[in-house]
């Protein structure tokens, strides 16, 4: 993805018009893509006005929210907002989203490098087998087996813990991850693993020294999706989790707006506060991300 | 579904001190080949290793996909509370009450008109999305970053902030429709039988259109430019230009975007279930709505499992019969033409 990015970057800059075309033509070719610009201009209006509004409207308290819908708060009120910063549920929340993201991705991209490892570069008996087992694997939302998977979490203990909702997330992430790297995990050359073979690297030794940091934008790409996909996650939490300890953001919104439905201002602010990590990680991730899902789903 | 790479000749010739040299080129991924010529000890050896190093990922993905989806199976044919083993085993009746259940019915109903509202106003709006921000433009590279963001949020942030935006009179779009004096357009929204689908279908489009637009861009920056400077220079229209170069040569990735659509649409949860719960009665359902609702809140777990196995075989029909009859030789397409621009 990085090369088209740069083309990208590229010709994101005004368009030159070369010397030799004539003026009258020139001014045509500007008047043409008026209409263009238009309805991008519609489009991202229509876009970006959910999202300011709630911005917006974090800043207003609920009455000014009904008398005063279009125009800027007046006062402006930040108790919304700072209360939220300043209390312990929405914190907590945070954390717990972001242990599980994080712990997930380790999880997820650990077993799937390994296997992907073992699926690419071995060849054994049952291999395509045992690949094709895992590509069936895309086809499994978790909620075709979210019924058995809580029944076996409850069995377990795991309910109301971490682990009940990292694990499952790990194993229903590993097909879209093992399809990904194990595409990389090919494309490096057999002569490098001979010659590691040679100076007396071990098997692991180079799919740890050498494979996975020539992988390195692979393994980006896909820790990038498992985080964003456990992030937004809802049902699996909504169900392992029943005591607010470790509520997500997903849960813990939902339940917020469930105790203040009639404080419409504060549910903003919780949206826009909720909003903001996801925002910025889009913003120092976007490569990878947007690399990472068109390239998740062009193989899926 | 991926080429290995082909080793350049030079390598390959330059490497005859490696032990089996004789191997390369590389064979085809379905052969067993290499296995076979190697010495027995060292194929054990590949053996094991292979093993030890699928261990991990076989286990979490058999402990907690496969089994689950069995066990699914298994109480499919139970009627079963969730508690205790599972012992009035009733045969396939779970699995005919899906016929005669208004519920199930609807939920595939509202499933196909989903995917056709997708088809027909969704991808064709980000085609043209994509088509447009393919061009020069001042600031696509804003528009572009803007248009997929939505897709970055979480369902239930989505759910709920739209949910406050359609609230009936209060909301903006009321406050926005009365403003310029079109209040008796609004009203109902996600409240109404009759709207509710639209009114998601909105929010859907809001939030997915940009992926969609996404996966368009990277297949049209696949396609020479030359093709379209030929076609233009022996005198094709922008619109002939469009129709017997971009879409032909886009089509492999159209038929991507319109599976992960459908699949997508049958899967279809979290932001339904913030905004409406499946209501007003029943309206907004999905598949996956009535199966939370029979297994969690009224406790028919099998019934609910046989929900479950149903929506699992149409994903796999459709999967199936989409990829023998659709993608064909088309992803191998898609792929390498992603990897050229990677």
């Amino acid at each position: 993805m990085s090369a088209s990015t740069s083309v990208t970057r590229a010709e994101s800059l005004p368009p030159r018009a070369p010397a030799n075309v004539p003026k009258s033509v020139r001014r045509r070719r500007r008047l043409r893509t008026v209409p263009v610009y238009v309805i991008l201009w519609a489009v991202g209006v229509f876009m970006v006005t959910p999202l300011l509004y709630a911005l917006v409207s974090g800043f207003k308290s609920t009455d000014q929210l009904s008398g005063n819908t279009f125009g800027l708060p007046d006062p402006w009120v930040t108790s919304n907002y700072t209360s939220l910063l300043g209390s312990g549920a929405f914190w907590r929340s945070i954390g717990s989203s972001t242990v599980i993201a994080l712990a997930t991705a380790v999880l997820t991209v650990g077993a799937a490098a390994l296997a992907a490892y073992a699926l690419a570069r071995f060849a054994f008996r049952g291999r395509e087998l045992l690949f094709t087992v895992f590509t069936m694997g895309l086809m499994f939302p978790f909620a075709v087996a979210i019924l058995p998977l809580f029944i076996l979490l409850r069995t377990f203990g795991l309910l109301d813990n971490p682990w009940g909702v990292i694990l499952p997330q790990a194993a229903f992430g590993l097909p879209m991850t093992i399809v990904i790297l194990r595409g990389f995990f090919r494309e490096i050359p057999g002569e490098l693993e001979e010659a590691a073979t040679l100076d007396g690297c071990s098997t692991f030794g180079f799919f740890w020294r050498i494979l996975l940091p020539l992988a390195r934008p692979a393994l980006g790409t896909v820790s990038v999706l498992a985080i964003v996909g456990s992030w937004n996650n809802f049902l699996l939490p909504l169900l392992v989790f029943s005591e607010p300890t470790w509520w997500t953001i997903p849960v813990g919104i939902q339940q917020f707006q469930g105790q203040y439905a009639s404080d419409v201002a504060r549910i903003f602010a919780y949206l826009v506060l909720a909003m903001a990590p996801a925002l910025a990680f889009y913003a120092v991730a976007e490569r990878q991300l947007i690399g990472g899902i068109t390239l998740g789903a062009t193989k899926g | 579904m991926t080429h290995p790479t082909s080793t350049p000749a030079s390598i390959t010739s330059s490497s005859t001190y490696a032990p089996d040299a004789g191997k390369s080129p590389r064979p085809a991924p379905d052969s067993p080949g290499p296995a076979a010529r190697r010495p027995a000890p060292r194929r054990v050896r590949d053996w094991l290793s292979a093993f030890v190093f699928t261990v991990p990922a076989l286990v979490l993905f058999g402990l907690l996909v496969l089994v689950p989806m069995g066990y699914a199976f298994y109480i499919s044919f139970f009627n079963w509370g969730g508690f205790g083993t599972p012992s009035d085993s009733v045969g396939f009746d779970n699995y005919t009450r899906l016929f005669d259940d208004p519920v199930f019915l609807g939920d595939l109903w509202r499933g196909f008109l989903l995917i056709v509202f997708s088809i027909v106003l969704q991808l064709p709006f980000a085609l043209a999305m994509a088509v447009l921000l393919n061009q020069r433009l001042r600031g696509r590279a804003v528009y572009r970053m803007l248009f997929f963001a939505p897709y970055i949020l979480s369902e239930v942030i989505t759910g709920v902030l739209f949910s406050m935006i359609f609230a009936p009179g209060e909301g903006l779009a009321d406050k926005s429709l009365d403003a310029i004096g079109f209040g008796a357009l609004g009203g109902d929204w996600f409240a109404g039988q009759d709207t509710v689908l639209p009114t998601l279908f909105l929010v859907m489009t809001w939030k997915y259109f940009g992926f969609h637009m996404m996966l368009y861009l990277a297949g049209l920056q696949g396609i020479p430019a030359e093709l379209h400077e030929a076609a233009r220079i022996d005198g094709a229209g922008a619109w002939q230009r469009f129709r017997h170069i971009t879409l032909p040569l886009l089509a492999p990735t159209l038929r991507i975007s319109v599976f992960l659509s459908v699949i997508g649409a049958i899967q279809l949860f979290d932001l339904v279930w913030v905004i409406t719960s499946g209501g007003p009665d029943h309206a907004s359902e999905t598949m996956v709505i009535s199966l939370f609702q029979y297994g969690f809140k009224r406790y028919q777990m099998g019934y609910a499992s046989a929900i479950s196995v149903a929506m699992f075989l149409i994903s796999l029909v459709f999967a199936l019969a989409y990829q023998r009859f659709v993608l064909r030789r088309d992803t191998e397409g898609a792929i390498t033409t992603m990897r050229a621009n990677r």
